[in-house]
């Protein structure tokens, strides 16, 4: 009987569909992007060192750049890209319904997230390696989680923190009130303000929070990682070219830091591609010798345009999360496997 | 011919709003089959697995997401009921003062509704919660004779603790919609004949009297319009409360399409249980809204 009806109204909308087509290869977002000449890319412009509106009125940090490599390596030009601010509980739905192309708003990849049956999105590779963490206030006395009984804990909804705090605590079988704020900004008020004794959220959140702070020493992060968080842009699913080109952008600006090519000497870098023939790695990779730009979409020099306006993925880092940057958060897990840390590009061939 | 031409335009019209329904119908399937998620709500049955600040019933993580939806329609009517009662009574009590001949109260409470109305009701909630509630001291401030109490916990009211979230809900939504309530009694009033407030004054009828026998009555089949689509408004507004932390049926939707990633599902439900919240109150008050004009024309 149901299938009936469904089976219905589906010859109807047939039926009335003159426009609607089904997306196929020829109707990938890569061409919608390119004839639109704009990359529209979602970020949450709340974060401190990821992406947060500067004082110029721009938006500044690595989600950004993330961005800008895409619309460098897409089109050419860092400079074409318009950026839409989202709340976490607005994210996926502007992804699903179009709104934006590419999301890049620290979020955690996972099951239901990826799957065709939950969120349905592709991801790209992990940009950065985060975990959740709990901030308290030095003088309250709390030195691990089992401090924090019977206590409020301030989190934001819409977002994965909220059930790790559940797993974790009950767990622990410690009982806990959390405080629910639709916004990172009320989070952090509630707990200025002593509504809650603790707040919970990314470790790189909390360290972007905390300096804002009037008195950031006042407050410190537990050592307890109650999730890990590995953070990473996203686009739509059942789109191969678009998220083929996105992949394949990032692990370019992997593969530039492990080859010590910087936004400083890509230049040479190209002159020595193109005058020694013998350097045939260097070649492909930089698009001397044609090939790879053609198989993803783009054009055969993307990696050189990608490096040139944003550097590889140590100089975003050092610039927005480095030692000498406001917000700086050691690199950790975030350093080139050459390094000990997890970044590694498959090889670009 | 005269009664075939209206039947045929009204034939017109409603061939129009069908097709419209069905081309808005036909983007929501052909959508959905190309992302090739489909509509399900099994999802409802699984446990929620996320913790709620307040609820009226008994809740824990391990009960279902539809349960947790329940407490958070629940925790709304909550607030709109309550805030709907308190709202009434300031409101009243402001557009009294509207009309009172006193120079002191007409001043007062034309300030209170200019200045109520002029701001938005997101910035009033922020004040209610950051500024009022939560600056005040953990020692609770007593009033009359400490049947209420004051802290940054939360109100105490006769005994019964009330949240902190809960409260500046409460106090931003019901002075929000006081003003406008307060014009709206206030028009109610004006409305009546003037012979008749000179009718019992002249009959020396004590001013209580006169108001709540001879005027009231018969504002009201003109405030009650108002004041429904006021009530609707209030229901409305009443979704702010993520934005302090209150645990509403929004909040809780917002935690859930988050976690299960039902969006277009989530909505639904959300749509559906508004309409259901509105219906109940828009029902109330024509049955009110009937009772009195039945008196009315009787008398």
């Amino acid at each position: 009987m149901n299938r009936a009806l469904l089976s219905g109204l589906v010859g109807l909308s047939v039926l009335t569909s003159g426009c609607a087509k089904i997306e196929g290869e020829a109707g990938s977002r890569l061409n919608l992007i390119k004839r639109r000449g704009e990359l529209v890319c979602g970020v949450s412009g709340k974060i401190p060192g990821f992406s947060f509106l500067g004082s110029d009125g721009k938006y500044k940090g690595i989600d950004v750049d993330i961005c800008k490599a895409l619309a460098a390596g897409i089109l050419g030009d860092s400079r074409k890209v318009k950026f839409r601010p989202l709340t976490a509980p607005e994210r996926f739905t502007a992804l699903q319904t179009g709104e934006i192309d590419v999301l890049s708003r620290n979020t955690t990849i996972n099951l239901s997230r990826d799957s065709s049956g939950g969120n349905g999105v592709t991801f790209a590779p992990v940009v950065f390696y985060d975990g959740q963490r709990l901030m308290v206030k030095k003088s309250a006395n709390i030195n691990s989680l089992n401090d924090l009984q019977n206590s409020n804990i301030c989190v934001g909804s819409g977002t994965t923190t909220e059930q790790n705090l559940n797993d974790t605590f009950q767990e622990k079988n410690i009982s806990y009130t959390p405080i629910k704020y639709q916004d990172i900004d009320q989070v952090v008020q509630g707990y200025l303000q002593n509504r809650c004794k603790a707040m919970t959220s990314d470790g790189s959140q909390l360290a972007a929070a905390r300096f804002g702070f009037s008195n950031p020493s006042n407050h410190i992060i537990l050592d307890s990682v109650l999730s890990k968080e590995p953070l990473a842009p996203a686009s739509r699913g059942g789109d191969q070219r678009l998220s083929d080109a996105i992949r394949w952008i990032i692990y370019a600006l992997f593969e530039a830091e492990e080859q010590n090519i910087s936004n400083s000497n890509i230049q040479q870098q190209v002159k020595m591609a193109r005058s020694n023939k013998s350097l045939t790695s260097l070649r492909r990779f930089l698009g001397v010798d044609s090939g790879l730009g053609s198989k993803l979409g783009l054009p055969d020099d993307f990696v050189v345009k990608v490096i040139e306006s944003t550097g590889n993925y140590k100089d975003i880092y050092e610039k927005h999360l480095g030692e000498k940057s406001s917000v700086p958060i050691p690199r950790g897990l975030n350093n080139t496997y050459l390094n000990g840390g997890l970044h590694i590009s498959p090889p670009l061939k | 011919m005269k009664l075939n031409k209206r039947i045929l335009l009204q034939f017109i019209v409603f061939i129009v709003l069908v097709s419209i329904f069905l081309v808005l119908l036909n983007n929501l399937i052909v959508n959905i089959l190309r992302t090739q998620i489909g509509l399900s709500f099994k999802w409802l049955l699984q446990p929620a697995g996320f913790a709620l600040s307040e609820s009226v019933l008994p809740f824990n993580p391990s009960n279902t997401y539809l349960w947790a939806l329940c407490i958070g329609w629940l925790n709304s009517m909550k607030v709109v009921l309550s805030s709907l009662i308190l709202a009434t009574f300031i409101g009243t009590l402001i557009g009294m003062g509207r009309i009172s001949r006193n120079r002191l109260i007409y001043i007062f409470s034309s300030s209170y509704v200019t200045f109520i109305r002029q701001i938005p009701l997101l910035l009033q909630l922020f004040f209610w919660y950051f500024v009022a509630f939560l600056s005040l001291s953990d020692i609770p401030l007593g009033y009359l004779g400490g049947l209420i109490q004051i802290s940054n916990q939360g109100l105490f009211l006769l005994g019964v603790k009330l949240s902190v979230e809960f409260s500046a809900l409460l106090i931003g939504l019901s002075i929000y919609t006081a003003a406008s309530i307060a014009e709206i009694i206030r028009g109610g009033f004006t409305s009546v004949d003037k012979g008749q407030w000179e009718a019992y004054r002249s009959l020396g009828l004590p001013e209580k009297i006169g108001l709540a026998r001879i005027i009231f009555p018969q504002a009201l089949p003109a405030i009650l319009p108002g004041l429904t689509s006021q009530y609707l408004n209030l229901a409305k507004n009443s979704t702010l409360a993520i934005a302090i932390g209150y645990a509403d049926i929004y909040a809780v939707s917002d935690t859930t399409i988050t976690q299960t990633g039902r969006a277009i599902e989530g909505f639904l439900l959300l749509l559906i249980s508004f309409l259901i919240l509105n219906l109940v109150i828009s029902r109330a008050m024509e049955m009110v809204n009937k009772r009195i004009l039945e008196t009315v024309n009787r008398s």
